[in-house]
């Protein structure tokens, strides 16, 4: 697959995905989209650079390692749903503050960070698993 | 996105508006502090020296939460935390009362007496390919699986703690291994399945997975639904998990193929939350449906324990002797499931606290006797008396036929006073010839006369220590049963008239 058309599309196509997959990730929370399928097109993303380009360069271009983000993803979830301690409500409550962000008002909450969290898991499960994959695959 | 409205939303009819007090957080701790320290670890993974220290104070962390919340259950009746502020049953009611409490609390004190022999037992290979964070998300898993009060994220703690046995399952990568969890895999995955189709029928009947809504619905839709069908598909889903006969032929087949201490917390934890949630369903939310069954568990719990222990003579090798002997005590629990009697719960419930403890010991005992002499096969272990005379003491304390006399006391009173001779008789014969087996490896192994003396291995401290934090408490629940009984006997009662349980989760009557 290492083909000179592939290998220099790969990288635009690679962060043009990543972009949308954040895109789809914020998205997600009015409207259909969300952190579990944002990660799966991240996840895919990494795994066609990957094929382009070969599995080192995309360790290095990832620079932590795929499980290491998954880890971080699920310990941000817990984190967000633990907040509640705080405020006297149940574990995984949703929490809401806004501030204003360039003249406009931009809400944040703790449903986002765990939605994040779950994309984090995605992201790095699922490109561990295709980079494993892709590694037993190239000689 | 709409414009937010200024008028307040009266928001008391969906959700939870009076403020949950700071205790109340221990019902979700023994499942929160594991999955936070487990993340933690997958983040720093290649910094595997600091992993053992995480874990230990981890499982520490949760330790006393777990013993937190039992003092509290015991003294006010269940704690319920419903998660995301919804009422329930919308919310996912995390809802802890004797049976798991006490439960998540004694599998936690296994895993960390695991924990400390895994210093010893896990090399720096097993550590690198995560040992450790499997080790913490599967305790998260057992504490979610013992302390949910909703039966599909029973379901959900199922997939977790099976996803991280796999990974501790395969650690070293031997053909062996792989094989065992093979088998272990599929079998496991089909009765995960069974248990996913009745909760996906279960919730078709009821429209409900809350498990209080659920007992308290059950009354009035008897007469209508299927409820008998979904008793025997839980039988089933649940039975497969705990290794009752015919389904147990998993537990064999993989149990002697891992790490000991992996093999330990498997062996003493796994199967008993099979035994927990068959009390769970068939207990507390189906009781007549149980009693129809009964026959049929009689029968199981008959054959179970009796087939196990005379797989159990047959081996030679320590690690398969005793996987047999865990399905022999997962028979001895179903007697119990199958009277349903107050006391015969409460005799299953003190033996599953007996059967964790003694199980994890007699794994780690193999464990030293291999880390001694080289060896799992009664063939070749022999003499160790006289090498190692300390150790010989706790393994006889071990398999001494006292340790599990107390539940089995209640299980025979029980089924004697149902008028169920055999049963009593089944007990009583599969008593004997645990003795029998664990006295065949206890002469073989420590009597026999060995070779010299100084051929054989020396035995780690952290060994003797992690043998006496188990041999303590089995030796109290030998000699001191009260306290012990008293637990069970509230936990069994806690099932029997879940009463409590329902006006813990819905209070004033407030069933939707």
């Amino acid at each position: 697959m290492r083909t000179v058309i592939f290998r220099t599309v790969a990288p635009y196509l690679t962060s043009l995905m990543v972009l949308f997959s954040i895109f789809v990730l914020l998205r997600g929370h009015n409207d259909p989209g969300g952190g579990f399928i944002g990660g799966l097109i991240a996840a895919s993303a990494f795994a066609i650079y990957g094929i382009a380009c070969g599995v080192p360069a995309t360790r290095r271009a990832l620079y932590f390692h795929p499980m290491a983000i998954s880890g971080s993803g699920l310990f941000l979830a817990a984190l967000s749903g633990l907040l509640s301690i705080v405020y006297g409500v149940p574990f995984l409550t949703g929490l809401w503050t806004s501030f204003g962000f360039l003249g406009v008002e931009v809400d944040i909450s703790t449903v986002m960070f765990f939605d994040i969290g779950v994309y984090l898991v995605v992201v790095g499960a699922i490109t561990s698993i295709a980079l494993a994959l892709e590694e037993r695959e190239l000689p | 996105m709409a414009a937010v409205s200024e008028t307040a939303v009266d928001i008391s009819s969906a959700m939870i508006t009076a403020p949950t007090p700071l205790a109340d957080w221990v019902v979700i701790a023994p499942v929160a502090v594991p999955i936070l320290f487990g993340a933690f670890l997958l983040m720093v993974r290649h910094h595997t020296r600091v992993h053992a220290v995480i874990t230990l104070c981890a499982l520490g962390l949760t330790f006393v939460a777990n013993v937190l919340l039992l003092g509290r259950v015991l003294a006010d009746g269940p704690v319920v935390m419903t998660m995301g502020r919804w009422l329930p049953p919308f919310g996912i009611s995390f809802t802890a009362d004797t049976l798991g409490a006490s439960m998540a609390l004694v599998g936690t004190l296994v895993a960390i007496v695991c924990a400390l022999y895994s210093t010893r037992d896990i090399e720096a290979v097993g550590r690198r390919y995560g040992f450790y964070p499997f080790m913490l998300l599967m305790m998260a898993g057992v504490g979610g699986a013992f302390l949910t009060g909703d039966i599909f994220n029973l379901y959900v703690w199922f997939e977790v703690f099976l996803i991280s046995s796999f990974g501790m399952l395969v650690l070293g990568s031997e053909e062996r291994q792989l094989d065992g969890a093979m088998k272990y895999g599929v079998l496991n995955l089909i009765a995960t399945t069974l248990f996913l189709i009745a909760t996906a029928y279960l919730y078709g009947i009821f429209g409900t997975l809350n498990m209080a809504d659920i007992a308290g619905k059950a009354g009035e839709l008897r007469g209508t639904a299927p409820l008998t069908t979904l008793a025997m598909l839980y039988l089933l889903a649940f039975g497969m998990k705990a290794a009752a006969f015919p389904v147990n032929f998993w537990l064999p087949a993989s149990y002697h193929t891992p790490r000991i201490v992996t093999a330990a917390l498997f062996g003493s934890v796994l199967t008993k939350i099979g035994v927990y949630a068959l009390l769970r369903t068939l207990v507390m939310l189906f009781p007549p449906e149980r009693a129809m069954l009964s026959g049929l568990i009689a029968w199981v719990a008959a054959a179970t324990m009796i087939l196990g222990v005379m797989g159990a003579l047959a081996q030679t090798d320590i690690r398969r002797m005793m996987g047999f002997v865990v399905i022999s005590g997962i028979g001895v629990m179903m007697a119990g499931l199958a009277l349903g009697t107050v006391e015969a719960v409460a005799g299953t419930v003190l033996y599953a606290f007996h059967s964790m403890l003694l199980m994890a010991a007699l794994y780690l005992l193999a464990g030293i006797v291999n880390e001694a002499v080289g060896s799992y096969s009664l063939r070749e272990v022999s003499g160790l008396y006289r090498s190692h005379p300390l150790l010989a003491g706790g393994a006889f304390v071990l398999v001494l036929p006292a340790s599990g006399l107390w539940p089995k006391v209640l299980l025979v009173k029980a089924s004697l006073d149902a008028g169920n001779g055999w049963l009593a008789f089944a007990i009583l014969a599969s008593g004997i010839l645990t003795t029998i087996a664990l006295g065949r490896f206890f002469i073989l192994a420590f009597w026999r006369q060995g070779p010299d003396a100084a051929l054989q291995g020396e035995v780690p401290v952290v060994g003797y220590v992690v043998l006496a934090a188990l041999t303590l408490p089995v030796i109290a629940i030998g000699v001191y049963p009260e306290p012990f009984i008293r637990i069970a006997e509230s936990a069994a009662a806690g099932l029997i008239d879940p009463s409590v349980y329902i006006g813990t989760v819905f209070p004033a009557g407030a069933t939707p």
